[in-house]
């Protein structure tokens, strides 16, 4: 341990640690900008400089190390000084529009400019003029508003290994972009979002959907139908000011109800549906020497990333499509004719934890209903604002429940939102059809946990099963290079392409920290643990699905709707 | 008059650059026959001993640096000889290299030798490509006559990016990544190029290495300032009669250099200004022209030694022209990862214009004392840290130049 003095304070801290970790310990904030707890340090904002005994120069809290005897002022008139000038030289040149930013509220600068009582900044306000980039579905880019603290480009390059952010020029004209300087659509990315948890302000964010769903609303011949995804409940709390997973399924719906929407149904539903149609299809591929392995294909950054990184490995992915895109194709053929009512007027909205749903929902193959199967996908931080907007207040809200024929599901659908879900409720399917018999323990524990990439060996009476498991797109593509090289030992492999699964995706509540990730993830397997039916094959509404309308797995209605193909957008791309 | 003292420069037209014999000739590659017999430990304490003190401008205890490097333990350890020497004003590692390149490289052998380093790198200056073939040639002299044995050595050569001669971007720059600081700790010594201890000292002094072996670390410690032994070689540049090279001990004042060495003023006007240690060096007044050119005597009195390019500025010189050029040189040059120099170079040349323009008032020049502070201990390197002093050090000394173009 190492004794230093901070603030006249005295602690005793594991060797190591930074000054920032030192201080925190005793109870003393040193603000950050370009600091992220789950990431490389920076140092480059300089916003956390203090003063250290017998040094001319302050040091960055977050990069200095501490040492026996140091002593450390947080606070000192030359300290203020030194980080006041840089608030304001950061300021002096970022766009004064905090009403009408997107992270109005949420951002770490406005944070500081008031923290640091900004009032009048000496230096000339100056913005920089860039266009604003809305090229793809999912995603838009403000660069004006970037205060390059690099976040962004170590999640998209270290985290995800896409690389479609890096540096271009150098000093007061250094600005990120899209590699190469194109747009994000003629970029590498894959719309996953994890940018924007990376971000400290406004310079990265979802293309926001809330106007056209209020015209929907607001128009009395449509039907606003709406999908929730299993990740959403988990996280919406944290939008509301209420702790995560703490509200209720219930409430959840009733507020839904509240803001407009005329039928709320569950895309657990379709995850239920896509343990049957992808199990079913890992075994024919098993039994019939189909490519192996078998990759899952629910998340749709996960999609993109292979059919731009590795569009030589796209009959690995299953041909089921995601929960989202079941539930669209579905809605406007299935659901419309239990309802009786007319596709045409069905205004199909899904809630998701995801920007690249915005894409997936976007693609022209995706009208299998006759209709684009999905009209509009909003992100939990949209359904946050909503709720917001309609001033609702959970604690008095009385639950309701989901509407019928697409709204029963499984505490295995409800795992889907966590890295080693799908895995987890395909298992509990998979084995009870394969052996025949009862399974006891319906929790297979090696699925579980956040490291990046998890293995196992499933015994299935003699036919031995080996799966892995990955979440983040580095981990991806470690085990897509042992694919490509032939030497994967793997029949299925499941990825989501965000940090902890989708309970982690780039349209959740603004996370920095991997432990907050943890947190959604152990709601969500409390909420599966709590259910009374947890093997997706016993949904009664799927099985009534399949009785009255789709027949079998992998049937012929299932390739019409349930079912996809992929593209190769590699030379896109380059 | 002080007389110059060649120490570094000794062999300095006395040698043939592409002909390693006549270095040899001057008693060249004993130094390094010397080291190699000594035990390291005692040869490090040597050269600590000597005080030799980085020549970059940094001022840091050479023989101390060194034994960082070889206290840590690595698989790999590399030298690196900065010679990116981007001051403008400052070719005293040039006329080195062009002239005895060999004496570079017996020093950086030596220290190769002290560190346990087998690799070593000149990071040469982007805009000095005659002198590639000089020391390539040089380089695979030493290595046909045997005396750099396994220590292999290569040149690199840098893109144009002043920012590049601090030693951590220059690192970065070799590894083919953009010319960036690092943060420090951790230093190079313990963590420097691709991860390993990195030993980066500049041309001149690796230059003083053969001489200090040779003749001694208290010989070499009892020549000029104490605290700051040895020589320095000093650029004249500007409005002096010998706009030449003098390399002098350290003890002699910034007057003796500019008014005895250098000739004085052309025309016979009178003295203005002089700026020492580059573009960012500090502007000294006619008040502080005794001050001996010394690391530690320079800092006391609020100026810097930096690399000793001197630029001399007559009376009719206009300073606040002169710094509103040198702002917009950093603002062109900050590399811009850090937030107080990327916007704080941009705003200052920005505010400087608009002084020199006509324009100001003492707010600005307020605002730009405030600003310059601030970035001298905030910036996270050098570039950043040094660039506000012309400004400062004009504001402070010449503030009548200033109030002479308000409005």
């Amino acid at each position: 341990m190492i004794n230093v003095t901070i603030d006249g304070i005295k602690a005793s801290v594991p060797e190591g640690s930074t000054i920032l970790q030192a201080a925190s310990e005793v109870g003393v904030r040193i603000p950050t900008l370009c600091y992220h707890p789950d990431q490389s340090i920076k140092a480059n904002c300089r916003v956390c400089v203090c003063e250290v005994e017998g040094n001319r120069l302050l040091v960055a809290a977050c990069a200095m190390p501490v040492f026996e005897g140091m002593v450390v002022k947080t606070r000192t008139p030359k300290v203020i000084e030194a980080r006041k000038t840089i608030i304001e030289l950061i300021l002096a040149n970022h766009p004064q529009d905090c009403l009408n930013c997107i992270r109005n509220g949420n951002c770490e600068l406005q944070e500081l400019a008031e923290e640091y009582c900004v009032r009048e900044n000496p230096f000339e306000y100056k913005v920089r003029g860039f266009e604003k980039d809305f090229s793809t579905p999912s995603l838009f880019r403000d660069q004006d508003k970037c205060i390059l603290c690099r976040r962004c480009i170590e999640a998209c390059s270290v985290i995800q290994s896409v690389n479609a952010l890096g540096l271009q020029e150098r000093g007061y004209h250094s600005m990120v972009v899209p590699t190469m300087g194109k747009t994000l659509a003629e970029s590498p990315c894959v719309m996953c979002g994890q940018c924007i948890h990376a971000c400290p302000v406004g310079a990265i964010g979802e293309v926001e959907g809330i106007n056209d769903f209020l015209a929907a609303v607001a128009d009395p011949e449509m039907i606003v139908v709406t999908q929730i995804a299993p990740a959403v409940r988990v996280a919406i709390a944290e939008e509301i000011g209420m702790t995560t997973g703490s509200m209720g399924m219930d409430t959840f719906v009733t507020g839904l109800r509240q803001v407009g929407f005329d039928y709320v149904l569950h895309t657990n539903f379709t995850a239920d549906l896509t343990i049957l149609e992808e199990g079913n299809e890992l075994l024919k591929r098993v039994k019939e020497g189909g490519t192996l392995p078998m990759f899952t294909s629910c998340s749709p950054g996960w999609i993109n990333f292979c059919e731009t990184f590795y569009p030589d490995l796209l009959d690995n992915l299953s041909t089921c499509k995601s929960p989202q895109q079941m539930f669209g194709s579905l809605v406007k053929t299935y659901w419309a004719e239990k309802m009786g009512v007319d596709p045409s007027k069905i205004y199909s909205v899904s809630i998701m934890p995801c920007v690249a749903k915005k894409f997936e929902a976007a693609r022209p193959e995706m009208n299998a209903s006759g209709y684009q199967d999905v009209d509009l996908v909003l992100t939990t931080r949209e359904i946050g604002r909503l709720f917001r907007m309609s001033g609702l207040d959970f604690s008095k809200l009385p639950g309701s429940n989901f509407d019928s024929w697409m709204g029963a599901y499984t505490g295995a659908a409800v795992i889907f939102g966590a890295t080693g879900g799908v895995m987890e409720a395909a298992l509990r399917t998979v084995y009870e059809v394969v052996t025949g018999n009862v399974l006891e323990d319906v929790n297979f524990n090696v699925a579980r946990g956040f490291e990046g990439i998890k293995e196992a060996e499933v015994d299935l009476n003699g036919l031995v099963v080996k799966v892995a498991i990955a979440h983040s797109l580095s981990n991806a593509r470690k085990l897509m290079d042992q694919v490509r090289a032939g030497t994967s030992p793997y029949h299925f492999i499941e990825v989501m392409a965000c940090p902890g699964g989708c309970i982690g995706g780039g349209g959740q509540p603004i996370t920095k920290r991997n432990a907050k990730r943890i947190e959604r993830i152990d709601a969500l397997y409390a909420e599966d643990a709590g259910l009374p039916v947890r093997k997706s094959h016993e949904n009664k509404e799927v099985a009534k699905l399949y009785e009255d309308f789709l027949h079998e797995p992998l049937g012929h209605k299932s390739h019409e709707l349930l079912h996809t193909h992929y593209h190769d957008k590699h030379k896109t791309v380059l | 008059m002080a007389e110059e003292m060649r120490i570094v420069l000794r062999n300095y037209g006395k040698v043939d650059p592409l002909n390693i014999d006549t270095y040899v000739a001057q008693g060249g590659y004993q130094s390094l026959d010397k080291a190699r017999s000594m035990d390291k430990a005692a040869l490090m304490a040597e050269v600590k001993k000597s005080n030799l003190r980085g020549r970059g401008g940094a001022g840091f205890n050479c023989g101390m640096k060194w034994t960082f490097a070889a206290g840590a333990q690595a698989d790999q350890k590399y030298v690196i000889a900065n010679a990116d020497e981007g001051e403008p004003g400052t070719y005293k590692d040039r006329l080195i290299m062009e002239n005895d390149p060999q004496s570079l490289i017996e020093g950086m052998a030596v220290c190769a030798y002290a560190i346990g380093a087998t690799k070593g790198f000149i990071y040469l200056r982007g805009e000095y490509p005659e002198l590639v073939s000089t020391l390539n040639a040089a380089i695979a002299q030493a290595k046909d006559k045997g005396f750099l044995k396994d220590f292999d050595l290569e040149v690199r050569r840098g893109a144009g990016a002043y920012v590049c001669g601090e030693e951590t971007a220059l690192i970065e720059s070799i590894e083919g990544k953009r010319g960036e600081p690092r943060f420090k700790p951790p230093f190079p010594p313990v963590i420097g190029l691709w991860g390993k201890p990195t030993i980066v000292n500049n041309i001149e002094t690796y230059a003083n290495i053969p001489a200090i072996l040779e003749k001694g670390a208290d010989w070499y410690a009892g020549i000029g300032n104490a605290a700051y032994p040895g020589t320095k070689v000093f650029t004249l540049t500007g409005d002096v009669v010998n706009k030449t090279f003098f390399e002098v001990p350290t003890n002699i004042t910034v007057r003796q250099l500019i008014f005895d060495f250098g000739g004085g003023i052309v025309g016979g006007k009178k003295f203005k200004a002089a700026q020492i240690g580059g573009t960012s060096g500090c502007f000294i007044p006619e008040s502080l022209l005794d001050t001996e050119v010394a690391f530690d005597t320079m800092g006391a009195a609020g100026l810097s030694l930096g690399t000793g390019a001197t630029f001399v500025m007559d009376e009719t010189r206009d300073i606040v022209d002169i710094v509103t050029r040198i702002a917009g040189f950093f603002e062109h040059e900050s590399c811009g990862k850090c937030a107080p120099c990327r916007e704080g170079t941009m705003r200052t040349a920005e505010i400087m214009e608009k002084i020199n323009e006509g324009k100001g008032s003492v707010k600005d020049t307020a605002l730009l004392d405030k600003l310059g502070t601030v970035m001298s201990y905030s910036c996270l390197c050098g570039l950043g840290q040094a660039a506000p002093s012309p400004v400062l050090t004009t504001i402070k000394h010449f503030a009548a130049d200033y109030e002479a173009k308000f409005k």
